[in-house]
């Protein structure tokens, strides 16, 4: 069902929330992007995510969709004739695409952000490690999707590019903290292809500015601590 | 397609259920290949999921799937028969978004309510109630028989664990989560699924799964404590 109005609720900040207007960019799909105060949520996102109150959220045609890999395939599918496909056309690569954009979020994702959040030193050691196994694993799905062409979705981007390559100010912002998930040594088809990735255009004019969310993770990670040592 | 279908599952997971179901529900014929100790994986098991090393696993002539949800989906686009997932991109979207509720927002809460004691339990308790009531909305009060309409779709099959393997934990830890009274529509739905003609064909015997989890109930036990230690 082409066409009609679409409304994203995101913020500047969140790789979430840029997974889908990367998705949107991708396919060309123009869309109202309201900005949110995650301290003060409008009363739309509440209405829109009764059930995690967060960002992202698609609204179509006043319909609201949650959680970004799910936003992203509903683009994909809403949006059949417009703009490039995001997943595979072979079912079996569809699958593969589906396993590893589960595996960003569940595996890579979950200890990388406990390598920011851990509350001892080992925890964080821990996450370190297990970040560095899922980026690990990501190398290899890399050659096993890409296939030899520029981007896990072969010669164009694809789900799992939007996916991960939403990760880019995430990567940026750890190397300020000296950790580097996707280092030359360690991941060179990564670290390729997220140069690669960063340089479209349309991820240009959607990638958070770099010095503006190291700041703001400085503020959040401090706010976090305060608040465990206040109770 | 017409090749072979093997399926790697273990006769207690859930997850093994949802992707034999599936194979079922589309009519297709499988060999079922049953671990027999999680704790002493086969070869296969570990060569076929390398990654996660975890049941169920679909080899479907040269392709391999793993995680069920992954699974599912890869069933209903590979083989003809009724659709598991609807087929407008809003339903799709929908289902998916209660799937993954269900994994990334209930099996913690269920899991620790279950086997945890005191003030930490009780919390559990309350968030994993809160998850059920928000599920159990999806039946629409009632109107509707199953999360799939009048026929066991994608969303009735992923929430299979919560129909017939949660009055067995239940029953095993002494703890009741959901009674008839508080969740009319969950339980009958339950009922419903648990009873369809396809569905009862491979739902493991629940005296065989008592026992199988008493057994194990210290296990248990210290499965809950290890993901509470960190604190």
């Amino acid at each position: 069902m082409a066409g009609g109005e679409l409304k994203l609720l995101g913020t500047w900040a969140s790789p979430f929330a840029m997974r889908v207007k990367l998705a949107l960019n991708f396919k060309g799909l123009s869309y109202d992007n309201i900005e949110e105060d995650l301290r003060n949520k409008s009363d739309l996102l509440i209405s829109s995510n009764p059930v995690h109150k967060k960002v992202p959220v698609l609204i179509h045609n006043g319909k609201p969709i949650c959680e970004s890999r799910i936003i992203v395939e509903y683009i994909d599918e809403a949006f059949v004739g417009t703009g490039p496909s995001l997943l595979p056309a072979d079912l079996y690569e569809r699958a593969i695409a589906r396993f590893w954009a589960a595996y960003i979020d569940n595996k890579l994702l979950a200890s990388w952000f406990q390598t920011f959040t851990g509350k001892t030193e080992e925890e964080k050691a821990e996450a370190v490690k297990q970040t560095l196994a899922a980026a690990e694993h990501m190398e290899a799905a890399f050659k096993e999707c890409s296939k030899g062409k520029p981007f896990f979705g072969g010669n164009s981007v694809g789900y799992v590019d939007v996916t991960l390559g939403s990760l880019v100010a995430l990567v940026r912002t750890s190397e300020t903290y000296d950790f580097k998930p996707f280092d030359a040594t360690r991941s060179p088809l990564l670290n390729a292809w997220l140069e690669r990735f960063a340089a479209l255009d349309a991820v240009k004019t959607v990638v958070p500015d770099t010095d503006r969310l190291v700041d703001y993770a400085k503020t959040r990670l401090a706010e976090a601590a305060a608040a465990v040592s206040n109770n | 397609m017409s090749a072979t279908v093997k399926l790697i599952g273990f006769f207690d997971s859930p997850f093994a259920h949802r992707a034999e179901v599936a194979l079922r529900l589309k009519g297709v014929p499988y060999e079922l290949i049953l671990e027999e100790d999680l704790h002493n994986k086969s070869e296969l098991l570990l060569k076929s999921n390398p990654i996660h090393k975890k049941v169920p696993v679909l080899l479907h002539g040269d392709r391999t799937i793993c995680e069920s949800l992954v699974i599912l989906e890869y069933v209903d686009e590979a083989f003809d028969g009724p659709p598991l997932l609807p087929v407008d991109p809003y339903g799709r979207a929908m289902a998916r978004f209660w799937a993954r509720f269900l994994d990334d927002k209930c099996s913690k809460p269920f899991w620790l309510s279950l086997w945890t004691e005191g003030e930490a339990q009780k919390g559990f308790v309350k968030e994993i109630k809160e998850n059920l009531k928000l599920l159990e909305g999806q039946l629409v009060k009632g109107r509707k028989r199953f999360f799939g309409g009048d026929a066991v779709g994608y969303l009735d099959v992923a929430s299979c664990g919560f129909a017939h393997w949660l009055p067995v934990f239940e029953e095993v830890a002494g703890v009741r989560l959901v009674t008839e009274e508080e969740y009319p529509d969950l339980c009958r739905w339950a009922k419903e699924y648990a009873s369809d003609e396809t569905v009862k064909q491979c739902l493991p015997d629940r005296a065989e799964l008592l026992a199988h989890f008493t057994a194990r109930k210290d296990f248990f036990v210290a499965t809950a404590k290890a993901i509470m230690a960190p604190n």
